[in-house]
């Protein structure tokens, strides 16, 4: 019991993780069907910008706001000068952004130095709770709570604001809503912006949670996160969330009870979706 | 004539294939012109290219005294064109509010008025506020369209075929709303329903392969009957 408490709390913990990689790149791709390889790198540089910080001031706090506001930058960057040249052409922005994704990797050794580093959790984080015989540690917990609160304020101004409501609406056809006077280009550079900021806060939070970070890591994300969207339904925020969890829980169990297949099974999730439901866990509507 | 839209010699590709050739034309303020013509002609392909969704290769779109030729759609729409798409555009997840919403730039009092009043001629939109436009009738989604494309204080609606693949009395009560709708505001309609363009079209074009190729008021062309077979396959 106790053991599948704490594998439950990792799974979620690392699924929490996961969705807030993924959710910016999913409103990416379904708002202008962009295919973002670079999204990992926004990942990589959130982690390292923040943990520098974190180092230096000995404040995690500040490591998160430094984190989001390099994702923001980043994130301006990249649109504008990566993708925005390449739109409507997929082959392109798979090429570019997978270079892109490359140099910011290349960055990283030149900014932070090739050595990958430790990291531990801030002190009013360290240790954990313990309920019955289970054993729940506090960071992990941390992670839960700020990923759920995230996904609900995201979910509630996409649900109830018409900001939201035009994001949606442009996820289902672009072109109407630019017909009904609203510019979509910007729309997507904010939404860019967001998805990007969401990518390097999970990347400092992963921080403390893996206990060490790497350069490479930024190509890992990468395919992990478009391995989610697919999962979900490209476009989907909710699906995002939902192929979020159910590949860090899928992860969590499998490390421990399937070691061979652990680094398999986000592989064989996604085959298994796109054989018997190729739209996608959750399907956006036209 | 004080003409609100025109069209001299525009000229539109599709990719790389020369679909407009030579469209010539203008809109009355406070009329409804008809285009007409038979399937492929460009009807549509008109519509698009006056909303930017279609590049003008040549000619030039002038729109209250101001040539619009290749803006973006949305500064176009900003100027005061409203438009409902051949396909309705609905947004199937967001319920009818919503599709509304996402359309008001303002939801000041004079934009609420102009809600009040067309869903007063849409009751079915008001009883499925809420409910996701993909689940809508045909009909009702071609209302929640138009309805949309009202809402904002536009000074021309294009409409591109209401009447297509709705049964003949919601047709009947799409033309109502139209003729409610030309005493507030200047319509371009495409209609191949000669009967609904014929009640409610004060003047007509007819588009043959990407050109303009005849024009009038709507009550010459019912009296002449080989130019309507000639171009519209009515006999
Ligand atoms: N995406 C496209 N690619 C290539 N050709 C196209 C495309 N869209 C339309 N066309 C062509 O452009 C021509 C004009 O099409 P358009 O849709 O404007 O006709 P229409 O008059 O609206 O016809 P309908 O009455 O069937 O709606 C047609 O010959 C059509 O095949
Ligand atoms: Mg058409």
């Amino acid at each position: 019991m106790d053991l599948i408490a704490s594998l439950t709390v990792n799974g979620l913990a690392t699924g929490m993780l996961i969705f807030l990689l993924a959710a910016g790149l999913t409103l990416i791709f379904g708002l202008m069907s962009v295919l973002n390889f670079a999204h990992g790198g926004l990942f990589i540089w959130g982690a390292y910008a923040g943990v520098w910080i974190y180092y230096v001031t000995n404040s995690f706090l500040l490591a998160i706001i430094v984190a989001i506001v390099t994702g923001l930058v980043l994130g301006l960057i990249t649109e504008r000068l990566i993708i925005r040249p390449v739109y409507g052409n997929h082959i392109q922005q798979i090429l570019i952004t997978l270079g892109f994704m490359l140099v910011l990797q290349e960055l990283i050794k030149v900014a932070f130095g090739p050595d990958q580093k430790a990291v531990h959790p801030p002190a009013w984080l360290e240790g954990s709770f313990q309920m019955g015989d289970v054993i729940l540690i506090k960071y992990r917990l941390f992670i839960i709570a700020i990923g759920f609160l995230l996904f609900l304020t995201i979910y509630l101004i996409l649900k109830k604001t018409r900001i939201g409501l035009i994001v949606r609406a442009g996820v289902m056809d672009r072109e109407m809503v630019q017909t009904l006077g609203i510019n979509i280009r910007f729309v997507f550079m904010a939404v860019f912006m967001v998805g990007a900021a969401l990518a390097a806060l999970s990347g400092v939070l992963h921080a403390p949670y893996s206990g060490v970070i790497y350069a490479e890591m930024g190509l890992e994300f990468s395919i992990l996160a478009f391995i989610v969207v697919v999962i979900g339904g490209m476009g989907s925020f909710t699906g995002s969330l939902f192929a979020a969890i159910l590949v860090g829980l899928a992860q969590a169990f499998m490390a421990y009870y399937v070691p061979a297949l652990s680094l398999a099974v986000n592989m064989l999730i996604m085959t298994v979706v796109l054989i018997f439901r190729p739209q996608g866990l959750f399907k956006v509507k036209g | 004539m004080s003409s609100l839209l025109k069209l001299s010699q525009v000229e539109a590709y599709i990719q790389q294939f020369h679909i407009l050739h030579d469209i010539n034309f203008e809109v009355p303020k406070g009329e409804v012109t008809v285009l007409l013509g038979r399937n492929g002609a460009g009807k549509t392909t008109t519509l698009r290219t006056i909303m930017g969704l279609n590049p003008v290769s040549k000619g030039s779109v002038v729109f209250k005294n101001e040539d619009i030729s290749n803006l973006k759609p949305h500064l176009i729409a900003n100027k005061g064109i409203g438009y409902v798409p051949e396909d309705q555009g609905i947004f199937g997840d967001l319920t009818v509010g919503e599709n509304l919403r996402v359309a008001m730039k303002r939801e000041d009092q004079e934009t609420t008025e102009r809600l009040d009043w067309i869903l007063d001629l849409f009751p079915d939109l008001k009883k499925f506020w809420k409910k996701p436009g993909g689940q809508l009738s045909g009909g009702q989604k071609q209302m929640l369209a138009i309805a949309r494309a009202y809402v904002n204080e536009n000074d021309l609606l294009l409409i591109d075929e209401p009447s297509k693949g709705l049964a003949p009395i919601v047709v009947e009560k799409v033309m109502e709303t139209i003729l409610q709708m030309k005493e507030k505001t200047t319509i371009l309609l495409v209609e191949q329903n000669f009967l609904m363009a014929s009640k409610i079209g004060d003047r007509f074009y007819i588009i043959d392969d990407g050109q303009t190729v005849h024009n009038g008021l709507m009550g010459e062309l019912k009296q002449d009957k080989a130019l309507m077979k000639k171009y519209l396959g009515v006999s």
